[in-house]
Parts: C-alpha cells; sequence; structure tokens
C-alpha cells in the first residue's frame, strides 16, 4: 500500500491534534496569567492557593491526570467528553507552567518602573496593567513559544483516552497495515510541520507585543 | 521666598527613619514654605534622597510625623499611626511628583504617552486636552518634534527633559528632583539643569532638589540645605552656606566637591 493512501486519514487524526493544542493553548493562557497575576498581586491568601495549583499541576505526571480526570472525576459526578477532557487537563498543564513564566516576568519588571508609576499616582491596577504586564509581556514570549510547542508534542498523550488525535491515527493504521517505518516517518513530519507553524505564530505575536520593535528590555530606560 | 506669612506645604516633625539597624534619619525636623525652592546637598548616605522618596510616599519611616499640603502621613483612624492605606497614600501623591535619578521613562510608550498617560488615566482628563497641554510641556523642555520617538531612541538628558514633562503634566504642587543630572554624561547636564532653572521661576511650584551641582545650587535655590548623618547640620541662603559655612562639616564637604 502506498503511503499517500494514509494521509487522509492522517490529517483528520492531525486536526484533531491541532483543534486540542489550540484550544489547550488559549485556556491555558488564560488560566496562566490569572494564577501568574495572583502570584504577584494576590495578597496572602490568593497567592497561596495560585501556588498550589502551579505546583500540583507542575508536579504531577501528565500522564495520570489525563487518566484521573477521565476516569475519576465521573465519579463524583463530573464528566467531560475525552475531548474536553483532554483538552482541560492540557491547558491545566499549560496554566500551571504559563503562571510560573507570567510570575517570573511580572516581577522582573524593575522596581523603578513600579516607582515611577506610584510617583504619578497611578492605581495598583493601572500599574499592573498599563506598566508592568505590557513589558513583561514581552519577555514572557520566549518561554511561551516553547510552553506552545511542547503542548502540541505533549497532546499525543489524548490519544490514551481514546481521543482520535495524530497519534492516534498513525497508531490504527499501523495496526491495521504493520507499516511502522513509514506511517511513524509520515508522523514525525506532521508534527513538525505543526511545530514550525506554531513557532511563526509566535513569531506574529511576538511582534505585535513589541510593537516597533525599539523597546528596550525591561529594567533599562 | 523664607518669610513667615506662608505657611509650610511640607513639615517633617522629628521624623526618624531606619533600615533595619541602620538610622537613616535621626528625628529630623525640616519644613518648606510654599513655593519655596530647596536644595539638599551632603555626602551619600546622609538621608537627602530619603527625604526626597519618604514625601513621595516610596518610604515608610518609624516615627515622628510628616505633612504635606496639609495632609497627615498617618491615617487619622488608621489601623496604626504608619499604616496610612493606598487610598490615603494616593491622596497625598495627589499634590506631589518626582525626577528620578535614572529618569524612569516608560520604555513601552512612545515620549507623547509617557507624558498624557497619568493625566487620561489617573486625572481622568479627555485625551485631547491631554494631548495638546503634553505638547505644551514638551515644547517648554524643547522636545516637541521627539513626541513619537520612544525612550530608547533619546539621549539621556532628553529622557530626563520629557521625564520632567511628565511630572508636570500631573500638576503637582511639590515637584521632587533626586538627582536628576546624576546619571548623565557632562555635556548632558546643562540641559536638564535649563529646564529645571526655568521652573525654579515658577512661583507657585514648591521645589526640593537632591543634586551635586553646586554651582546650580546656588544659582536657584532659596535655602541650601546641608546634611549629615541624617540631620540638617547647617542650613541657610546659598550665600550663607557656600560663602560663609559655619559649620566645620560643612565646609569640609564643600571643599571636597569644589575641590
Amino acid at each position: 500500500m502506498d503511503w499517500t493512501a494514509y494521509l487522509p486519514m492522517l490529517w483528520k487524526g492531525a486536526v484533531v491534534t491541532m483543534t486540542i493544542t489550540l484550544a489547550a493553548i488559549a485556556v491555558g493562557a488564560a488560566l496562566a496569567f490569572f494564577f501568574g497575576i495572583l502570584r504577584v498581586e494576590g495578597g496572602a491568601i490568593l497567592s497561596t492557593i495560585a501556588l498550589c495549583y502551579t505546583e500540583v499541576f507542575r508536579g504531577t505526571s501528565l500522564f495520570v491526570q489525563l487518566f484521573w480526570f477521565y476516569y475519576a472525576l465521573p465519579l463524583v459526578g463530573i464528566s467531560f467528553d475525552p475531548i474536553t477532557t483532554g483538552i482541560l487537563v492540557l491547558a491545566a498543564h499549560v496554566g500551571g507552567y504559563g503562571a510560573e513564566i507570567v510570575r517570573g516576568a511580572l516581577s522582573s519588571v524593575s522596581p523603578q518602573q513600579l516607582e515611577a508609576a506610584r510617583a504619578l499616582n497611578f492605581s495598583r491596577y493601572q500599574t499592573l496593567f498599563r506598566i508592568s504586564l505590557p513589558q513583561a509581556v514581552v519577555e514572557m514570549m520566549p518561554a511561551f513559544g516553547n510552553l506552545a510547542i511542547e503542548t502540541l508534542k505533549l497532546s499525543s498523550l489524548v490519544s490514551l483516552i481514546s481521543i482520535a488525535d495524530l497519534t492516534f491515527s498513525a497508531q490504527s493504521i499501523r495496526n491495521l497495515t504493520l507499516d511502522s517505518t513509514s506511517i511513524y516517518s509520515v508522523t514525525l513530519v506532521c508534527y513538525f510541520t505543526m511545530s514550525l507553524v506554531l513557532m511563526m505564530a509566535m513569531k506574529v505575536v511576538e511582534r505585535f507585543v513589541r510593537r516597533g520593535d525599539v523597546m528596550p528590555r525591561p529594567g533599562q530606560s | 521666598m523664607t518669610d513667615a506669612i506662608n505657611e509650610p506645604i511640607i513639615e517633617f516633625s522629628n521624623v526618624t527613619k531606619r533600615f533595619g539597624i541602620l538610622t537613616v534619619l535621626d528625628q529630623f525636623n525640616f519644613s518648606v514654605a510654599k513655593g519655596e525652592k530647596v536644595t539638599l546637598i551632603g555626602p551619600s548616605g546622609s538621608g537627602k534622597s530619603t527625604v526626597l522618596r519618604i514625601l513621595m510616599t516610596l518610604e515608610p519611616f518609624q516615627e515622628g510625623s510628616l505633612r504635606l499640603a496639609n495632609i497627615s502621613y498617618h491615617e487619622e483612624r488608621g489601623k496604626g499611626p504608619f499604616q496610612a492605606s493606598e487610598r490615603h497614600l494616593r491622596e497625598i501623591r495627589k499634590h506631589v511628583g518626582m525626577v528620578f535619578q535614572s529618569f524612569n521613562l516608560f520604555p513601552h510608550m512612545t515620549v507623547l504617552r509617557n507624558v498624557v498617560e497619568a493625566p487620561v488615566r489617573v486625572l481622568g482628563m479627555g485625551r485631547a486636552d491631554a494631548e495638546a497641554r503634553a505638547i505644551e510641556l514638551l515644547d517648554m523642555v524643547g522636545l516637541a518634534d521627539k513626541k513619537d520617538h520612544y525612550p530608547v531612541q533619546l539621549s539621556g538628558g532628553q529622557q530626563q527633559r520629557v521625564a520632567i514633562a511628565r511630572a508636570l503634566a500631573m500638576r503637582p504642587r511639590v515637584l521632587l528632583f533626586d538627582e536628576p543630572t546624576s546619571a548623565l554624561d557632562p555635556q548632558l547636564v546643562g540641559e536638564v539643569l535649563s529646564v529645571i532653572r526655568s521652573l525654579a521661576h515658577e512661583h507657585d511650584l514648591t521645589m526640593l532638589l537632591v543634586t551635586h551641582e553646586m554651582r546650580f545650587a546656588r544659582e536657584v535655590s532659596d535655602r541650601v540645605c546641608f546634611f549629615d548623618k541624617g540631620r540638617i547640620c547647617e542650613q541657610g541662603s546659598p550665600e550663607e552656606i557656600f560663602g560663609a559655612p559655619r559649620e566645620e562639616r560643612t565646609r569640609e564637604f564643600l571643599s571636597s566637591v569644589l575641590a
């Protein structure tokens, strides 16, 4: 059988992989900003809650989280379809690592910038959203780029809860044809192509947040 | 401008400020009349910048009391005397502005936005009004043509002039200058000093200036205060301090910096 015959099925799987990855990145980025900001600005109680969230999701296996959400949560009456479960678990993972990125970037904004903001009588909220975050976001971009690609690759784990993503499709075809070499070669190329696209998309976002590209790194003035 | 009729706009009484075991200000008493231009000089670590930073609410202090424009830095019904709420501190900040040694412009905003942002967000000015006023101020510091540049595209002297315009845009009654020319290359110092000099003619603006530019201090100040070890060791008119200092420490300091 010619390997091009696998392409339609692999394409279907790739669409699922892309959907899950992009959804996880979008939801995960929201979680990352929410918990990352809480870590820095939340006061004792909220920042501890945010810390617990990041440590739990960074400190446990994504693989086990996936099974736990898929098999254990329904026992307490909460159940989602596999795709939603996959997206939520991956998003929680992105959120956990991303919150650390957000926290790190926010705390790297120079204290002098914050003093200047205070001297101009900005409120805490205005200082965060007008002064700190715009400078911190630039610092976050390379790390977020890595995280996005990491998420794409980790998304192959969702095949284990029977989601027909790219990896799942590849395995199904291989089980039928036993043609491991060409199938996995094509699959590798597929993942690589998708990560290239993702990298380019991140570059575009990075350029957007750097508007004008004349900004120095935060801390310099 | 030191006439007694003018009630003080700034009043430190017995303020003590410690960093850990280090006492930076020791039972510090100091008052400044409305419109007065006061220069603080002295060796580094003598507490001059701390006075400005306390006034700007960037640092708390441990003992004593402080009033600015008749507002106490302690909240009447606050938890303790030294824990004013953020809301109360923002009331104080309405009246004070500060120009920093390292300019601290916002690098992600153009020059114009640096000047406009606070009047729009904090004072609630309309954007068009704020921009018109910002251009006036930028024109005053000679930088209206740079309004669309980013700070990184400007020289240090230009950045500092924008920072002065930015502080003035908030219409402060008291403007604090914390070594505004210390981070500048020598050839850029003059342009910043000439902007500050032009402000010294504004009668309503009270100015506190920490500087090592002695000749400039002599020229613009109504009063010069020599700081040593967290206290004002000697103060008087520029003629008194520079012409005939009474204290030994003042003489030593002046001869070391003027040498």
